[in-house]
């Protein structure tokens, strides 16, 4: 039970937090209004609010300029790919690990998780020569790939938590019945599973499409993403508000409306499930 | 039961994940270790040769290297300080009754989604602008001079910005934990004549301490390796007032292309930050067998 509180401190309560809320959100709020201003009304003094003419124009310009979607889609390619690719590498061992549990189990959940400790900047000068060599920087598999591994311990994580929680007695069930590992897993694990391995997807494309080390340091031209493709706004053209707005809407647009609906899985995939 | 069968199965389909992240974890480990004992500048690749701890002695005695070290710690302190403190208000503020309470926790949280580049930027450009920045008008329509941020107090600047990234990640733990707190105990404390300000040191607080801890340890890992804010708004200048431990790495190894010197700063770099990952294995490790 709730306990009993007063409308007035109710009130109060609401005007404050909505007050903060505004405040913290608001740079995004701003940057969503200047992309539809000319460039103009983005520096006008004193700023203009909401009452101006809309343009899309900037929208378009930054498509027609920069070839915008180039970047989006290789976003997209780096994000989807390496989560899935990730996830096809991740599933069966966290099943094997949630399932039969072995006694080094826990030791090899705790190093995989170490990797992730592991700074990048102590791998980037290897990991950038052997891109070299390979003749792979540049390249958006070699991205999916790097991608990949930084975000394979917390893919095998939060999968592991997930399937540890479905019961296990279920399985055992399954194969009292006669069932074969395949449609063990295919008719009585999967099912359960889907929604713990949907979470996992999200939180990862989210990751992944806000990495900003690897990206920016393995890139150019050709398979550079949203990250790289803002970050060279950062002179001078980054003086052209509305334009810089555009670009960095679009950018945050899609992944801001896929966290909003992972709020509770990013608690626990970011805590390794230490806090639930 | 677990037959020898499925043992044997589950020990395979473990195989590729542990094989890959071992790979991916042992080989260039074993690289950064070897070139930083070595002379090896990419414009002269030819001129290679062991060179002891020069590289190690290179680069901890190098000025900017102080720096990067003094920067990487106040930029870590001052993230975590501004996110533990505003993120338990807030996420006390946000537990109590009010109306759209979703809605407003989904405004606070917003900022984590934002990609790095576009929050440095957005804040570079549409705020922190001398001229043209929102902070810059503001400035002037109450008199003052506008102040130049990212040249002034580039530091401090960037560690506002990064603090406006992790606020909604401290903020969003820190409520999942406030939630599970048991609200029986808060009535009986406060029947027995506890304050607002004492209920909040002596439940609220403890409660939280679990969470706290998780916020700092984890916030740590990721904020030792800032790198995009600072190449975007600072380029780690001017000087190295903005330069930290990464940013530094990065301009040794990929800017002045000196593989050794670059690689053992990448070992020191490792060094520190498994000083505090050791703390973090141990939290998730007990939680683990509970």
């Amino acid at each position: 039970m709730a306990r009993a509180i007063t409308p007035r401190r109710k009130a109060f309560n609401t005007a404050l937090a909505w007050l903060i809320g505004l405040a913290i959100f608001f740079p995004i709020l701003w940057t969503f209004l200047t992309s539809f201003k000319t460039e103009a009304t983005a520096i006008a003094d004193p700023p203009v609010w909401f009452f101006f003419d809309w343009t899309t124009e900037n929208y378009s310009v930054v498509q027609e300029r920069s070839g915008y979607f180039r970047y989006f889609w290789n976003s997209v390619l780096i994000s989807v790919g390496s989560t899935l690719l990730g996830l096809i590498i991740a599933v069966p061992a966290a099943w094997s690990m949630a399932f039969v549990p072995a006694r080094r189990t826990k030791d090899i959940l705790m190093w995989m998780l170490s990797t992730k400790m592991l700074p990048a900047v102590g791998v980037l000068v290897p990991i950038y020569l052997i891109f070299r060599d390979l003749g792979i920087l540049d390249n958006v598999w070699g991205l999916v790939f790097v991608l990949m591994m930084i975000n394979l311990p917390i893919i095998v994580w939060m999968l592991y938590t997930y399937f540890r929680e479905i019961p296990g007695e279920i399985l055992e069930a399954a194969r009292m019945d006669g069932a074969t590992l395949k449609s063990e897993i295919l008719y009585v694990l999967a099912p359960m599973a889907v929604p713990g391995i949907a979470s996992t997807v999200l939180l990862n494309i989210i990751l992944a499409w806000n990495e900003a080390f690897w990206t920016l340091n393995l890139t150019a031209a050709q398979s550079a993403p949203l990250t790289a493709f803002i970050a060279s706004y950062s002179s001078p053209e980054g003086l052209f508000y509305a334009k810089l707005s555009a670009a960095s809407t679009m950018a945050i647009a899609p992944i801001l409306v896929m966290g909003w609906f992972s709020q509770k899985q990013l608690v626990r995939g970011l805590t390794f499930g230490a806090v639930k | 039961m677990a037959t020898a069968h499925s043992r044997a199965a589950a020990r395979i389909m473990i195989a590729p994940a542990t094989v890959l992240l071992l790979g991916w974890m042992l080989i260039p480990l074993c690289m950064t270790l070897y070139y930083s004992f070595q002379r090896y500048r990419l414009l002269t690749p030819d001129n290679r040769g062991w060179v002891g701890f020069r590289n190690y002695e290179r680069f901890l005695t190098n000025p900017a290297f102080q720096d990067a070290l003094i920067n990487t710690l106040l930029l870590v302190l001052g993230v975590l300080v501004i996110t533990v403190v505003l993120g338990v208000l807030l996420a006390i503020l946000l537990d109590q009754p009010m109306f759209g309470q979703g809605i407003v926790r989904i405004l606070v949280i917003a900022p984590f989604f934002v990609m790095p580049t576009v929050s440095a930027l957005v804040w570079k450009n549409m705020f922190m602008n001398p001229v043209n920045g929102l902070f810059a008008y503001a400035f002037e329509a109450v008199g003052l001079q506008p102040y130049d941020f990212l040249s002034q107090a580039p530091l401090a600047s960037i560690i506002g910005i990064v603090a406006w990234q992790w606020l909604p990640f401290a903020t969003l733990i820190l409520l999942t934990a406030i939630q599970s707190l048991n609200s029986e105990q808060m009535e009986a404390a406060e029947m027995d004549g506890a304050g607002p300000i004492q209920r909040f040191i002596y439940i609220t607080l403890p409660h939280l301490g679990r969470a706290i801890t998780v916020v700092i340890l984890i916030q740590t890992i990721f904020l030792l390796s800032i790198f995009a804010e600072i190449l975007v708004t600072t380029n780690g200048g001017p000087g190295t007032a903005s330069t930290n431990l990464t940013y530094l790495v990065y301009a040794e190894s990929l800017l002045s292309f000196d593989v050794g010197e670059g690689s053992a700063g990448g070992v020191v770099a490792i060094i520190l930050a498994n000083i505090v990952a050791i703390f973090l294995m141990r939290m998730i490790g007990k939680n683990l067998d509970a």
